[in-house]
């Protein structure tokens, strides 16, 4: 990846990160650890990748992203104020009862977002259907799906998973956002979802494993799946929960939690640090 | 009634889907694995391309409906009601019904005319889970003429619709030349003034035979087909309420949470009256042929009367 490019996406997702603190420290709650894990991803995609246009949020002939893992709201919306969907301000309304930033996503109250997600497993189904839509209706547009290591203990996303490759949806790419933890403790001790790739590679999929905070390795890795023809894509992207924030980083227990104002303080200057290092 | 044409409302209903998908390129039909049982067969065999089987994954079904629907299609998604209404529950209620997706639900093998396949498949809950989601319209056709018409005024909506059919071939009571069906909007079928029986699918051909049962024992009950359980029709019910002074309800579904349940709380709170209401109650089915099932379960003209006269007897 060029140098250059990779340095703004590392500063576009710096940025993105200090706005998913600012979200959740202002909504005082919400789900830091995982949004910090899945931000340079869903920054790659939004910045570098994705044929979106923010200012025309419904246009037919879009990618599109699905926030299967919908808990991680705030790292999608971060992603798409810096894109320009809505102003940066608005974050700070994350969970407002007068807000459009729903705890997870609306397709309904935010523009940009394409489709309503949250329970966990159902966003990859609606992932088929706009991929199959596509294909339907002769399109070249894309669709990308977001899970969590989780939320893949759910059925749902195996049913997905065996359809999307009998279908040949190689207009769909999924992520696994492997960080390693759920809500009560490492996926590996809860129910391993362990081996992932070679449970996707058993369901007919193209597997591509990669660090999901290595902007050349995410680059490669999405360049690849849109090359790759015939079946979908998964990319299985190793992780770190809380990704960004020292005292955040694979702690199951900022999952769910916001930081009080000390930590608020003490991760801003982190990121403020790292970004001032990055644009140097 | 000179009519004797008998036909299920699940055949109507792919039917319907074959003759709308020939005048709307945009009509997509999705099924798991039960395209002969719910009549989508028909529509796969003329429209190939446009018919997708999702295998025995009715979760899975539900979302790519959703999916789909996003991109511009109209799109029936098909099962029995059981699977459709109560195995994706969640995913009609989070991936369709909260982001109001133009997804119509094509429920067949609602209710215990069933029969023989027994308790497992009989669902008689699944008007209670779709009427308690917010903007889901629900229709439950009283026979085949209705059935398509049904089908072709959901395609003009856009959002979420669950269709109501049944597996049992039930007797035609509309007259395809001249029936207007328009949803949310009831139809008398016949006048009375002593009570009025409210009946809803393949109970108001019973209503009416129990109007009959009525009429020779000097009892005059008028008969309104409510194919639309939402949005009710309150003002049909008021007006009834207020003319007969009790009603009777009749449906093939749990009396808990249904049909009779939603009349009831537009008479409590509005023209209080009594309302006795006919369906399957708080039990599951059992194996047996289609039409002994509603006998045993008491969904026939017979408990119908039956119940008109404990409500015109409650009667003030």
């Amino acid at each position: 990846m060029d140098a250059v490019v990779r340095k703004q996406l590392k500063i576009k997702a710096c940025q993105a990160r200090m706005g998913i603190i600012e979200e959740v420290f202002n909504a005082k709650s919400g789900h830091p650890g995982g949004s910090l894990s899945c931000v340079d991803i869903l920054t790659y995609l939004y910045f570098q990748h994705m044929n979106v246009d923010p200012k025309n949020p419904k246009w037919e002939d879009r990618d599109r992203l699905v926030l299967s893992k919908g808990h991680v709201a705030p790292a999608l919306y971060a992603v798409m104020a810096l894109k320009g969907y809505f102003p940066v301000e608005e974050l700070k309304t994350l969970r407002k009862s007068d807000s459009m930033l729903q705890g997870h996503p609306s397709m309904k109250l935010t523009p940009g977002v394409d489709m309503s997600t949250g329970s966990l497993g159902q966003g990859i189904s609606t992932a088929c259907g706009m991929a199959l839509g596509a294909k339907l209706s002769n399109k070249n547009f894309r669709v990308y799906a977001i899970l969590g290591d989780g939320e893949i203990q759910e059925g749902q996303v195996w049913e997905a998973a065996m359809y999307a490759s009998a279908k040949g949806l190689d207009n769909l790419v999924a992520v696994v956002d492997n960080n390693g933890l759920q809500i009560d403790g490492k996926i590996s001790d809860v129910n391993s979802p362990y081996p992932i790739p070679e449970k996707f590679k058993a369901f007919g999929w193209n597997v591509i494993e990669i660090c999901a905070h290595s902007f050349d390795e995410i680059d490669a890795a999405f360049k690849a799946a849109a090359e790759f023809k015939g079946k979908p894509s998964v990319i299985v992207a190793t992780s770190t929960k809380g990704k960004g924030v020292s005292f955040m980083e694979d702690q199951v227990s900022w999952h769910g939690a916001a930081p009080n104002a000390e930590q608020y303080e003490q991760a801003m200057s982190e990121l403020k640090a790292a970004l001032a290092e990055l644009e140097a | 009634m000179a009519d004797t044409v008998k036909m299920a409302t699940r055949e109507a209903y792919g039917n319907a889907l074959v003759e709308l998908g020939g005048k709307n390129d945009k009509v997509v039909v999705l099924d798991a694995d039960l395209a002969a049982a719910t009549k989508t067969g028909s529509f796969k065999k003329a429209f190939p391309e446009r018919f997708f089987d999702t295998g025995i994954a009715e979760s899975n079904m539900m979302g790519v409906a959703a999916g789909l629907a996003t991109t511009g299609y109209t799109v029936f998604a098909s099962s029995f009601a059981m699977f459709a209404a109560g195995r994706a529950y969640e995913q009609v209620r989070n991936s369709i019904g909260y982001p109001h997706l133009n997804v119509k639900i094509g429920a067949t093998h609602a209710g215990i005319s069933v029969g023989e396949d027994g308790a497992s498949h009989q669902c008689c809950e699944d008007i209670a889970l779709m009427r308690v989601v917010p903007g889901m319209i629900v229709i439950n056709p009283a026979d085949d003429v209705e059935a398509r018409a049904a089908v072709f005024a959901a395609a003009e909506i856009d959002g979420p619709v669950y269709l109501r059919f049944g597996r049992l071939a039930v007797e035609r009571i509309n007259n395809p030349d001249t029936y207007k069906f328009e949803i949310g909007k009831a139809v008398t079928l016949c006048e009375g003034s002593d009570v009025t029986i409210c009946a809803t699918g393949l109970m108001v051909g019973e209503a009416l035979k129990a109007k009959e049962i009525l009429a020779n024992e000097g009892i005059s009950a008028a008969v309104i087909n409510f194919h639309t359980i939402k949005p009710i029709d309150k003002e049909a019910i008021i007006e009834a309420a207020k003319k007969t002074g009790a009603i009777v309800t009749a449906e093939e579904h749990s009396v808990i949470g249904g049909f009779g349940a939603a009349v009831a709380e537009v008479v409590c709170e509005s023209v209080p009256v009594p309302v006795v209401r006919v369906g399957v109650e708080d039990t599951y089915g059992r194996s047996g042929p289609a039409v002994e099932m509603l006998h045993i379960y008491g969904l026939d003209a017979e408990n119908i009367a039956a119940k008109a006269r404990i409500a015109v007897g409650l009667k003030k």
